[in-house]
């Protein structure tokens, strides 16, 4: 094969969807096999090893965005049935939960606005733009909320979802460090945080290492989300008026 | 059938009600969300889980962080604004995260031991 015929080919494929897709899944994959083989050790994630490598790949073969997204689309695309899914291991976990309504409202109102407060309070203090906080301010909602909530409060929904991402992938590497050092065995506690922090990522590192953490991430993420969908634009407003600029 | 498809296909059901709720009422919340809280209402009047729904959401979440893989690529389109800016945002994310994790974890199990408490020193009240 010539190498002007091996270019057009490459271009071809490049362009359809078929390559988007397939690279998200053999990029995850791969990820995937990595992190078994460090026995889930959570500093070694498969989403960030996955993302790392298209990113490099799609560089290496000069493609945009927009093109693999045309491909990959059909993964992110199932982020909704999958969240609609959520209310199964609710469903499963709600005899025992109900008991639990009390500490459950209460850590998503303080875990939410805690995670709000610390994300544009620190980034402000450092000089971060506007736009650059209101897309960070929904960081701990699941991404397909986030870009909503961005997009409402004055930021860029793709924005606020790669931040979203990189939260999830932070708490996810983090939390067992976390939860060890504040001392908190509880795995209920463990998932519920994991879940409010860092939303589908952190329910997914949860569900890897106790069902019963899964389970309790699970709801932190979901009542995270609608939370967050009602009430993070209205605190966004709090903060403005605390601020005075923004 | 297989468990699964008939499962998928609830959950799609779902989401386009919750998509035609949210909006309908022009709620903030996206349409997936109210989907899941549809479905576990469903559920709960049922007051059991179908294998098929069961086995379709289960699929789905084992894998969930996949799914969160090509909004990450995403990265890529926005280099230059996160080197200008690249401190507040790798501050304010790190920080920020482990600050939450912290403060939710230690205020969840503290408020479910004091739940706990509560219940067992005022045995079977209710249910």
């Amino acid at each position: 094969m010539t190498g002007e015929r091996f270019f057009e080919l490459w271009v071809y494929l490049a362009a359809t969807p078929l390559a988007g897709l397939t690279i998200t899944l053999v990029a995850y994959v791969i990820g995937y096999a990595i992190y078994t083989r460090a026995k889930l050790h959570p500093l070694v994630n498969p989403v960030l090893i996955a993302v790392i490598a298209i990113v490099i790949c799609l560089r290496i073969g000069d493609v945009a965005y927009g093109t693999y997204f045309t491909g990959a689309q059909f993964v992110h695309f199932l982020l909704g049935p999958a969240v609609v899914g959520l209310a199964v291991p609710l469903a499963r976990a709600w005899p025992t939960m109900r008991r639990l309504a009390l500490p459950v409202a209460g850590t998503l109102a303080f875990g939410s606005a805690i995670a709000l407060m610390t994300t544009i309070g620190i980034a402000w203090a450092l000089g971060a733009s506007p736009g650059t906080l209101a897309s960070l301010a929904p960081k701990s909602v699941t991404a397909p909320i986030a870009m909503g909530i961005a997009e409402r409060i004055g930021g860029v929904a793709a924005l606020a979802a790669v931040f979203a991402v990189a939260t999830g992938i932070i708490g996810a590497a983090v939390g067992k460090f976390v939860f060890d050092a504040v001392g908190v065995r509880d795995w209920r506690a463990r998932g519920f945080a994991l879940g409010l922090a860092a939303h589908g990522i952190g329910t997914a590192r949860a569900f890897q290492v106790n069902p019963e953490a899964g389970t309790y991430a699970g709801l932190a993420f979901g009542l995270h989300g609608v939370f967050a969908a009602f009430l993070l634009p209205l605190l966004w407003r709090v903060a403005q008026l605390l601020t005075g600029k923004l | 059938m297989s468990p699964f498809l008939a499962g998928a296909t609830w959950l799609l059901l779902f989401q386009c009600a919750g998509e035609l709720v949210s909006h309908a009422l022009g709620l903030p919340v996206p349409g997936p969300v109210v989907g899941m809280l549809l479905l576990f209402v469903a559920l709960r009047i049922r007051d059991r889980i179908p294998e098929s729904i069961g086995t379709a959401a289960d699929a789905l979440a084992r894998h969930l962080s996949l799914l969160f893989v090509p909004a990450g690529v995403g990265v890529m389109m926005y280099f230059g604004r996160l080197a200008g800016e690249w401190l507040p945002i790798v501050v304010g994310l790190l920080v920020s995260t482990i600050v939450t994790l912290a403060v939710a974890a230690l205020t969840f199990a503290e408020l479910a031991r004091r739940a706990e408490n509560a219940q067992a020193a005022a045995p079977e009240s209710e249910s």
